[in-house]
C-alpha cells in the first residue's frame, strides 16, 4: 500500500491553552484515529501542542486565487473598520 | 551519545546491575530494530511514528545502561553473550505485521512492568514513572495497527495471524523473574494476557495456542543466549564504534 491510497488530512494544533488551533500542515492516514496519531508524531513531538484537530482535506472549501480581488481588495481602503480609526473622547470611562 | 542521560535523579541505594542491564538491553535492542525501518517504512507517516518510538526506547536504554556502567562501552563493546535482552526484541522486523505484533507483545508488557515499578520506591521508580507515559503511547500505536491489520484485508489478516503465531513462543520469557527487579510476575502475566486477548479478539484474530517458550532451547536472552539474527544485528550496530574506537562527531 502506498500513501496515495490514503486520504489527506489537514492538521490543526493548539499550542497553548487559550490560543486557537492553527493550521500546522497535512498528512496521509487511513482514518481519523490514525490521522490523529500521525499528527501527534509529525507535529507535536517537540512539545508544540496541547490539542490537535484533524480534518479531511476534502471537507475544506477554500477561496480560490481568482476570487482574490473581489474577496479581499475592497477591505484595503476602509480604515474606519479598525478601532484605531476612532479617537476616544475624553471623559469616557469603561471603554 | 554525548549528551548526558535523561534528567532523572540518581536512584538511592545500590542499583541492581543485572536488572538495569536486562531492561536497558531490551530497550536498546528494540530501539535498534525499529530504527531499521528508517527509509524503509511503508509510508512516511509510519516511518516517523516508528522512529519516534525507537528514540523513546533509546532514551530509556541510555538511562538504564548508565546505571549499570558506561553506556557506550556497554552498547558497543559487549559480545553477543553478554547482552541480557529477551529474545522477543531481537527478532527481525519481518513484514510490517511482524513489527506490529512484536510491538504489541512488548509494549503491553513494558507498560504493565513500568506501571508496577513506578508505584514502588525502588531504584527504577523515577525512570518508570516517566517512561510509562511514552510506553502507553507505544501500546496504543500497536493496538490500533493490530485492529486495522487484523480486521483489514484478507492478506493483512493472514499476515498478522502469522506474525502473532511466529512471535508467541518468545513471550514466555517476558515473565521470567529478573534478579533485583521487584515485580509481581504473576500479576504482570495475567494483566498482559488479558490485554493481549482483548486486542487480538477485537481484531478478529486468534490468540496463538502454542507454548510461550521453546522447551527445546538451552536457555534464553536473559541468560545471554540469543537467536541467530541477533549476531548480525549486533555486528551492524557495533561496527562503526569498533572500527573507529573513541571516535566522536
Amino acid at each position: 500500500m502506498t500513501s496515495t491510497d490514503w486520504p489527506l488530512w489537514e492538521v490543526f494544533v493548539r499550542s497553548r491553552r487559550g490560543l486557537s488551533h492553527t493550521h500546522a500542515g497535512s498528512l496521509h492516514a487511513p482514518d481519523a484515529e490514525m490521522a490523529l496519531r500521525n499528527a501527534r508524531d509529525l507535529y507535536t513531538r517537540r512539545s508544540e501542542g496541547v490539542s490537535i484537530w484533524v480534518v479531511p482535506s476534502a471537507s475544506i472549501t477554500a477561496s480560490s486565487p481568482d476570487e482574490k480581488d473581489p474577496f479581499f481588495e475592497p477591505a484595503a481602503d476602509k480604515p474606519y473598520r479598525h478601532p484605531t480609526f476612532y479617537d476616544i473622547p475624553e471623559g469616557v470611562r469603561h471603554l | 551519545m554525548k549528551q548526558a542521560p535523561t534528567p532523572v535523579p540518581p536512584a538511592a541505594g545500590a542499583v541492581p546491575t543485572a536488572a538495569a542491564l536486562a531492561l536497558g538491553d531490551d530497550a536498546l535492542v528494540l530501539s535498534h530494530r525499529l530504527a531499521e525501518w528508517a527509509g524503509n517504512a511503508p509510508v512516511l507517516e509510519e516511518e516517523v511514528a516508528l522512529t519516534n518510538i525507537a528514540l523513546d526506547l533509546l532514551g530509556q536504554a541510555r538511562f538504564l545502561l548508565s546505571l549499570a556502567g558506561d553506556e557506550d562501552e556497554l552498547a558497543y563493546l559487549r559480545e553477543e553473550r553478554a547482552f541480557r535482552n529477551v529474545q522477543l526484541v531481537e527478532q527481525p522486523n519481518g513484514d510490517f505485521a511482524h513489527t506490529i505484533a512484536r510491538q504489541l507483545f512488548f509494549s503491553t508488557y513494558q507498560e504493565l512492568l513500568f506501571g508496577q515499578l513506578a508505584a514502588g520506591d525502588g531504584p527504577f521508580a523515577p525512570l518508570a514513572g516517566k517512561a510509562v507515559k511514552e510506553v502507553a503511547y507505544h501500546r496504543d500505536h500497536a493496538e490500533h495497527w493490530t485492529l486495522r491489520l487484523g480486521d483489514g484485508t484478507e492478506e493483512s489478516h493472514r499476515r498478522t495471524q502469522t506474525a502473532l503465531d511466529a512471535l508467541w513462543r518468545y513471550t514466555g520469557e517476558l515473565f521470567e523473574p529478573v534478579e533485583g527487579l521487584e515485580v509481581d510476575v504473576t500479576a504482570l502475566r495475567d494483566g498482559w494476557l488479558t490485554l493481549i486477548t482483548k486486542t487480538v479478539r477485537q481484531a478478529t484474530l486468534e490468540l496463538p495456542t502454542g507454548p510461550q517458550a521453546g522447551a527445546w532451547t538451552a536457555g534464553a536472552g536473559r541468560q545471554g543466549l540469543h537467536t541467530e539474527p541477533f549476531g548480525r544485528m549486533l555486528a551492524e550496530m557495533q561496527h562503526l564504534h569498533r572500527s573507529h574506537p573513541g571516535a566522536s562527531w
